[in-house]
């Protein structure tokens, strides 16, 4: 799995850092999203594919 | 716009005895017309998107305007050609909005919230215990579901200890329909005052608070904000911060007292406090007219194409219901895996401050179910009175007992 991200489309909503925390961090000025992991361990699939459906802006794109 | 429309009406009543439930019509929507044209108590006909899968991709779309007020398709007295003032987050499009939202993201993001649990807590245990020495019957919403919603949002502004009382009295004016039109337009006003004052204040005086940050972070920006862009932008975090998370409280506690074994499982597994206040969100759908916008770009779906310059609503409530994506979707299940619901909307206007409300949520239902294991209501349901007619459903009054 490799995961890209689109912070220009980011609207800081906080959905993939609550549901992959070991992926998805918020930055602390503006709470847009950085990306911890770009090639999560298997373990961690589900929960990154989570965080892609809940994000309203469809700032998440996985390669898989 | 004003013959006569031969076309359905818009579903704004809940479901003949459920309370809720959203409109019986929206399933025979979802099965035979999807994508439907219905007439609007504003006098508009307008399109209905009733499919989980539609609502998602009309909201997640560049190719409509929220610059209508969101819920006005609801409203028989609403005026469409209001100016959109300076500031307001909600009725903002594309870069104008972003331009509002990313001065405000930081202060709501997961960790930011997730620090404040403690004291929200704190603030909770001190209303519960209020509330017990009181002694029942109590009303709900006075005791709880109001203030402690209220109590947060101000201190996280910055609203002085002082003036708490005040800005209280004014918002729940302000965000009640029932009341004589010149009030709440007073209130309007006076609020609208406060929260001037309160900015004013903070540019001469700042302190550790959001209202301070959010007007540093503005001058730091390319284009701060003027002052009645902050004022705006301040009164809809504590009309938002207020109005939502209070009926979400009483409505929440309201549906799980009708469903004691789902509060038996938060009792015995805490652990599902975070699914079952995702599945309150997704089963209650306060926000119950859906969201209002403009079509500014064609846009193709089903078997139909929305015109620019059409108008659309987003049933959120359909959506939140729809079977092909929550199964047994009109049953409530406190362990229901979680899904990507529809309460707090979708797509670049999706709920900023939803990380305070689940945190708010979390800590109310785990602490009154187990600080208050005999909770019950203390009128039969049907003496309820449902906000029927407010641009976020709820509960008026909720007199309960133990």
């Amino acid at each position: 799995m490799h995961v890209t991200i689109d912070e220009d489309g980011c609207v800081g909503a906080g959905q993939c850092a609550l549901a992959a925390p070991e992926v998805f961090d918020q930055r602390d000025e503006d709470g847009i999203v950085v990306l911890l992991d770009e090639t999560p361990a298997p373990h961690l699939h589900e929960a990154t594919r989570a965080a892609a459906t809940l994000c309203p802006a469809l700032a998440i794109h996985l390669a898989e | 716009m004003s013959e006569p429309s031969s076309k359905p009406a818009f579903p704004r009543k809940h479901a003949a005895g459920c309370p809720f439930d959203p409109a019986e019509d929206y399933q025979g929507f979802r099965e035979n017309d999807p994508v439907a044209r219905v007439s609007c108590p504003a006098g508009v006909d307008a399109w209905l998107v009733t499919r989980y899968d539609d609502v998602r991709t009309v909201l997640g779309s560049s190719a409509l305007s929220s610059s209508v007020p969101p819920i006005a398709h609801a409203d028989p007295q609403a005026v469409f050609d209001d100016p959109v003032l300076p500031g307001s987050i909600l009725q903002l499009d594309g870069a104008e909005h972003v331009r509002l939202r990313r001065l405000l993201t930081a202060e709501f993001s997961v960790k930011r919230i997730q620090a404040l649990r403690p004291h929200i807590q704190q603030v909770i245990d001190s209303h519960v215990d209020a509330m017990l020495e009181s002694g029942g019957p109590v009303d709900l919403v006075r005791a709880l579901a109001l203030p402690i919603p209220s109590l947060v949002i101000c201190e996280l502004l910055g609203v002085p200890y002082a003036q708490r009382d005040r800005f209280e009295k004014q918002s729940a004016i302000m965000s009640s329909v029932d009341v004589d039109p010149v009030i709440a337009k007073q209130a309007d006003v006076e609020i609208m005052g406060y929260v001037r004052d309160l900015v004013h204040e903070k540019m001469r005086d700042p302190g550790d608070d959001l209202t301070s940050r959010l007007i540093r972070r503005s001058e730091e920006s390319p284009r701060p904000l003027t002052v009645d862009e902050l004022v705006m932008l301040v009164l809809s975090l504590l009309v938002a911060g207020h109005e939502t998370t209070t009926n979400m409280i009483a409505l929440g506690t309201t549906v799980l007292l009708r469903h004691p074994d789902q509060v038996e499982a938060l009792r015995t597994e805490p652990g599902l406090l975070p699914s079952a206040v995702e599945e309150l969100l997704r089963y209650l759908t306060i926000v119950h007219f859906g969201l209002f916008r403009s079509v500014t770009q064609d846009i193709p779906l089903g078997a139909e194409t929305l015109r620019a310059g059409d108008w659309l609503i987003a049933a959120l409530a359909s959506g939140n219901r729809d079977a092909s994506v929550f199964s047994d979707a009109d049953r409530l299940d406190v362990r229901r895996r979680p899904a990507a619901h529809l309460g707090f909307g979708y797509g670049a206007h999706q709920c900023l401050g939803q990380q305070l409300a689940r945190v708010e949520l979390q800590q109310v239902f785990g602490t009154l179910f187990t600080r208050v294991p005999t909770l019950r209501l203390a009128v039969p349901v049907e003496e309820l009175d449902f906000k029927d007619d407010s641009v976020v459903y709820g509960l008026h009054s909720l007199p309960v007992t133990w």
